[in-house]
């Protein structure tokens, strides 16, 4: 079993990315569950939200304290929460930002495989906003290879409807342009 | 044919409901049950459900909708949480004297106060002496299926009662799942129409809910009871037929790895996943302990419980509400209350735990475990505890 955990801003669509990837991996007859730090949720407040994949029926409930893989859509969030807490030290860190992977990974001190994306950029571009939650669809998939990128066209189709080529491009182009390397 | 979906659990509740083709809904929204209204109000205004949906102003006047409608000969449906159900309360008793086969989802959530939206059973449990059957679901399929099954039951010619559905607010409700969602036709070849046995209309005048002098209140007391206990045959039939028609078994007690079982945890609703994972390890170390997940609530299923737990030496009831200044948590004291007058009977322990939204993690079960497998040995001397306060 593999236990995601997103990290945005409330209003940046972390809820969304995890129904998204929930729904990509089920679209595929894998097992997920999809859940947001329960809870009210205030924009632009610090917020979390969470995945299981897995292969057979999953049964855990509790929440994700040691995940193999953290999500950061919002960069600005690593000055203020500890992203890394918990990450299990052969985990994936994936964060939308302008720096290297080398950078991040001086700056959170975390020595697995560090992926980075320009995120923001790509969604100014292809979406024409700077919400990067289906951008970072397409980096989580590069990353962990859990999912292929063509299964989360019928959900993203669902839930955008004529913006979903929109965000399937967005996603495609962050899939693309994932820079991963070991960190130090 | 059924197909497999994912879907948030509390959609899906939504979705299952309208496949049951209710003809009124009055719902109030209160976290964290929102979604289901929501979405069966989206499904009647998309068409595709031909309902009545009443906005009320309060959930007392959705059950009292409700109540109206279904006296009316109408197929009636609400959803609530906490608050939301404590305000109901006043109608709540009425609902089932009258007979009235209401069905009701309660996103579980912890009663106020303090100010709590996050889950725990205890606003269910503030409603279990009000004669309604009360069934818990553990995952996102079985919310499914018993929201099916309960329109069944409950408007069954022998039953005629109120049926409240149990899932877990949040740790349920909140959760994208993957699950089977039953086509329309195969719901309808299961579930038949609502034949009343009286209704309320103006052309042939019936009166419901009318007073009860001294002199008929006992009867009436032990009649509601006989119906309630009685409702048993019934669910049982009811959850037979779905086994052969949809293949998935449900039982008053489903039991887990309890073959040779010394240890046995009790669950209700969705930490019952998270103990069996728990249990699952724990057998693997070789630690003889099995699990019981409590489904059905009322009728309470004494004849079932008093089977499951043979060769049981230590069981541990998992609450998750409170009965303050009483015996432990309302499930341990129903349990415990249960065997007492068995010849051999478990050591019957309780742990309170995951209130208010407090996580439940598989190693607190594992702790949970280690505990009863000190009182083989040493009784401890509480008969319960509030677990993981901090400090104590």
């Amino acid at each position: 079993m593999v236990e995601i955990r997103w990290h945005g801003r409330g209003g940046q669509g972390a809820v969304t990315s995890v129904e998204m990837f929930a729904l990509t991996a089920i679209e595929e007859g894998k097992f997920a569950q999809g859940f947001p730090s329960f809870g009210p949720e205030r924009r632009g407040a610090p917020v979390a939200a969470f995945n299981r994949v897995d292969n057979k029926r999953i049964k855990v409930r509790s929440g994700i304290y040691k995940p193999d893989v953290v999500v950061v859509l919002d960069p600005s969030l690593m000055s203020t929460v500890n992203v890394v807490e918990g990450l299990k030290p052969d985990g994936i860190l994936i964060v939308n930002t302008v720096e290297s992977p080398a950078e991040i990974g001086k700056k959170t001190g975390f020595k697995g495989t560090i992926a980075t994306v320009d995120a923001a950029h790509i969604a100014r571009e292809e979406l024409g906003v700077p919400i990067t939650n289906t951008t970072m669809l397409g980096a989580l998939m590069r990353a962990t290879k859990l999912v292929k990128i063509e299964s989360a066209e019928v959900p993203l189709k669902n839930r955008f409807g004529r913006l979903a080529p929109r965000n399937v491009k967005a996603m495609t182009r962050a899939y693309k342009e994932l820079k991963i390397s070991k960190a130090a | 044919m059924s197909k497999r979906i994912g879907m948030e659990i509390a959609l899906a509740a939504a979705e299952a409901v309208a496949l049951c083709r209710p003809e009124v809904i009055a719902a109030y929204p209160i976290t964290p049950n929102t979604h289901i209204p929501e979405h069966l109000s989206d499904i009647v205004a998309d068409g595709r459900l031909d309902a009545e949906f009443i906005c009320v102003e309060s959930e007392h006047t959705a059950l009292s909708a409700c109540c109206g409608a279904s006296g009316t000969g109408a197929r009636a449906f609400t959803a609530t949480s906490s608050q939301g159900l404590a305000y109901m309360t006043e109608i709540i008793p009425i609902a089932s004297a009258m007979r009235l086969p209401i069905v009701m989802i309660i996103g579980n959530r912890a009663l106020s106060g303090p100010i709590n939206i996050w889950n725990d059973q205890s606003d269910v449990m503030y409603q279990r002496d009000a004669g309604w059957i009360s069934m818990f679901a553990n995952n996102g399929q079985e919310v499914i299926d018993m929201s099916i099954q309960s329109f069944k039951i409950a408007e069954h010619r022998d039953v005629m009662l109120p049926v409240n559905l149990n899932l877990d607010g949040f740790q349920l409700t909140h959760v994208v799942e993957p699950m089977e969602m039953p086509d329309q036709a195969e719901v309808d070849a299961f579930l038949p129409s609502f034949k009343p046995l009286a209704t309320l209309h103006p052309d042939k005048v019936v009166s419901m809910g009318t007073l009860g002098l001294p002199d008929i209140f006992n009867e009436a007391m032990e009649a509601k009871d006989e119906v309630l206990k009685n409702s048993r045959k019934v669910i049982l039939d009811v959850w037979k037929e779905w086994k052969q028609k949809f293949g998935r078994t449900y039982e008053p007690i489903e039991s887990c790895k309890m073959k040779g079982a010394e240890i046995a945890l009790v669950s209700m609703g969705s930490m019952g996943e998270t103990a069996e994972v728990a249990v699952d390890e724990l057998r693997k170390q070789g630690v003889p302990v099995g699990l019981l997940k409590l489904r059905l609530w009322r009728p309470f299923p004494f004849k079932d419980l008093k089977k499951a737990v043979k060769g049981v030496k230590v069981l541990v009831v998992l609450d998750r509400a409170v009965s303050f200044g009483g015996p432990g948590g309302p499930a341990f004291s129903e349990v415990r209350s249960a065997l007492y007058n068995e010849p051999d009977k478990p050591f019957v322990m309780n742990e309170i735990i995951g209130l208010g939204g407090r996580d439940v993690r598989v190693e607190d079960f594992v702790k949970i475990v280690e505990k009863a497998q000190k009182a083989l040995k040493t009784k401890p001397k509480d008969d319960y505890e509030i677990y993981g306060v901090r400090g104590s």
